[in-house]
């Protein structure tokens, strides 16, 4: 695959949160505000970040992506069909009976994920186990690579896997929390508070990094430093704006789980094509 | 099926071992044949029987410290790699503190994860309640894909190991804290989805699993001085079932009572129950914990306060036969 430009990916983040609108209003369900947020991310790993190959998904020298917020996968799918996993056509399959695209990911119904997530709070353990395998395989050519929702760190499986992952050092695991501030009964710092953040990650041994998660330049350079720091997992905190890109889901709770009907859908899609790729943090 | 018991059934002098001795020696050997596989400990290793494969693969074992949820993920994330990982705990730990790790991330998921719950039933013994796991059978055996294993002895508990590591599939098995008679031999016969009819008869089927089913030859034994013939089930895969050998114990005896250390409600029993009254409809008595915790005590004194013993067993036998008919014969 011919490496995008800067412009070019922007564009396609882009398309795929307009992506992201048909099949959520399509599928009458779903989860917008995450899966509009974390396009720049999704764009940025598929294409330019990943090692991978659409047409060879089990490539043994692949990069592995675990989603842990597994209700994002709209974001996911989307990305993954314009890079080649399977026709555009089926992204309005979603959460549809018999569609490979289950409303959270299913690793058994699509070739190309890795895990079985959306129970929220494992999916980086499961990335742990994965980067512990390969450390203990002396590999140093593949990474793990975990998003993870800021709301889902209420969970305590999260900080095992932070111990575990502290204690064996393991470099070739990258986390990158969507840093969006709002969980489905309200915002983060309401419902049980995070902060500070970095300091938690700082004090079970991970390198920290903290970027615009709207700036795709900021993306693929953290997670270029990621990958040079060799005694620590890193995380990549991403700040977020939930709903990026649609005016009136920005900042909104209430648009973590609740798809835009038909007349939302327009508007919210008349908003994105007006922003021909221009989406710029509020964080930089 | 000629069974290769031990020939001292019954007798004071037969020998005794945990089944989870049986696990540690199988994992050893598992872990020479296939360099895949992987010891996971939460903190527990020596008293779950990891210790001897830590010590013989370090290269291949690994420290979770006192973190169930993440013993079973990693464990999880380790198979997506290729690994077949053994994740040990105490039963009432794992799968009793991470059902929905196991649920999602191992079973929906499809995973060769081998999940090994130890410390299982009343052998928990002193520990007291907490840690007497009597609901794992019913948790593990209503989950899509995975496979459970609930060996009758620790030469069983090593054959079971070596046959979950080749299985490809999610596994659990159940294992004992406490010393039980050895009542198999190298030469009997065992394979997942077995059931094995240990003490042929036909007055009524007694259905065991783990280490009760030395408790049913026990009572087969007693039974036999009163004349009735008791055929004697011993069932160490609860799922998936062994349809045909249960259904012909079942048809020949035509009174069934099953046997476990564990709670009823779901457990073994309710296994065997499912599948006969869609198959062979007939009354079947389950001996069990009826809906109750354990307490702290001696096994063999728990053993005997919830009624599991061959003598209680043997007891509920002439109890049932005493009120039902002999069905479909």
């Amino acid at each position: 695959m011919a490496q995008l430009t800067l412009q070019q990916l922007e564009k396609l983040a882009n398309i795929i949160r307009m992506d992201v609108i048909k099949m959520l209003e399509h599928a009458g369900s779903g989860h917008p505000a995450g899966s509009l947020d974390q396009a720049d991310i999704y764009t940025a790993l598929y294409f330019n970040i990943l090692k991978h190959d659409p047409k060879n998904p089990d490539w043994e020298g692949r990069d592995i992506l675990v989603q842990s917020n597994g209700h994002c996968v709209p974001v996911r799918y989307a990305a993954m069909a314009h890079a080649g996993y399977f026709p555009k056509e089926e992204l309005m399959t979603l959460r549809k009976l018999g569609s490979r695209l289950q409303g959270h990911p299913e690793r058994t119904a699509l070739p190309g994920l890795e895990t079985t997530s959306g129970p929220l709070g494992s999916g980086l353990s499961q990335a742990a186990g994965m980067a512990m395998v390969l450390k203990m395989q002396d590999c140093n050519r593949r990474w793990v690579y975990c998003t993870v929702g800021d709301g889902e760190l209420d969970e305590g499986n999260n900080w095992e896997a932070l111990m575990f992952a502290g204690k064996n050092r393991l470099h070739n695991l990258i986390a990158i929390v969507d840093r969006n501030n709002i969980q489905i009964d309200g915002n983060t710092e309401d419902v049980m508070p995070l902060e500070p953040l970095r300091e938690k990650w700082e004090a079970f041994g991970w390198h920290v990094q903290e970027i615009d998660g709207h700036n795709i330049e900021s993306i693929i350079d953290a997670c270029s430093m990621a990958r040079a720091i060799v005694e620590q997992p890193s995380v990549i905190i991403a700040h977020t704006i939930p709903g990026k890109g649609v005016p009136f889901m920005e900042y909104d709770y209430h648009w973590h789980g609740s798809p835009p009907n038909c007349t939302q859908a327009k508007e919210a899609l008349q908003k994105l094509r007006s922003l021909n790729g221009k989406i710029s943090g509020d964080h930089s | 099926m000629e069974m290769f018991l031990v020939a001292n059934i019954g007798s004071d002098d037969i020998a005794q071992e945990p089944t989870r001795a049986g696990l540690g020696r199988g994992l050893v050997k598992a872990g020479q044949e296939n360099k895949n596989i992987v010891g996971l400990s939460a903190d527990l290793t020596d008293s779950t029987q990891l210790g001897a494969f830590a010590e013989a693969f370090p290269e291949r074992f690994v420290q979770i410290g006192i973190a169930e949820q993440n013993l079973v993920t990693v464990a999880s994330g380790m198979a997506v790699m290729g690994k077949i990982p053994f994740a040990s705990s105490y039963a009432a730990f794992s799968p009793g503190r991470c059902y929905e790790q196991i649920r999602t991330t191992i079973c929906l998921n499809d995973q060769p994860v081998k999940l090994v719950g130890s410390h299982a039933g009343l052998s928990a013994g002193p520990d007291g309640a907490t840690h007497q796991m009597l609901e794992d059978i019913a948790l593990m055996r209503v989950l899509p894909n995975m496979i459970v294993i609930a060996p009758g002895d620790s030469v069983e508990a090593e054959k079971a190991t070596l046959a979950m590591a080749k299985n490809g599939k999610p596994n659990y098995i159940r294992l004992s804290r406490e010393k039980s008679p050895v009542f198999t031999t190298m030469q009997t016969p065992f394979e997942i989805g077995k059931a094995y009819v240990l003490r042929p008869g036909d007055d009524v089927a007694i259905f065991a699993t783990g280490t009760s089913s030395y408790q049913a030859l026990l009572a087969a034994k007693a039974l036999a001085s009163d004349n009735i013939q008791a055929e004697v089930v011993h069932v160490p895969t609860i799922k998936p079932l062994d349809q045909k050998t249960i259904l012909a114990s079942a048809r020949k005896c035509g009174r069934v009572i099953t046997v476990e250390e564990g709670q009823i409600a779901a457990g073994f029993g309710s296994a065997i129950a499912e599948f006969l009254s869609e198959n062979l409809p007939m009354p079947v008595r389950r001996l069990g914990m009826q809906d109750s915790f354990g307490e702290s005590g001696n096994t063999p004194d728990l053993l005997k306060k919830f009624g599991l013993t061959g003598q209680h067993i043997a007891f509920a036998v002439h109890d049932w036969i005493d009120h039902m008919p002999q069905y479909h014969r």
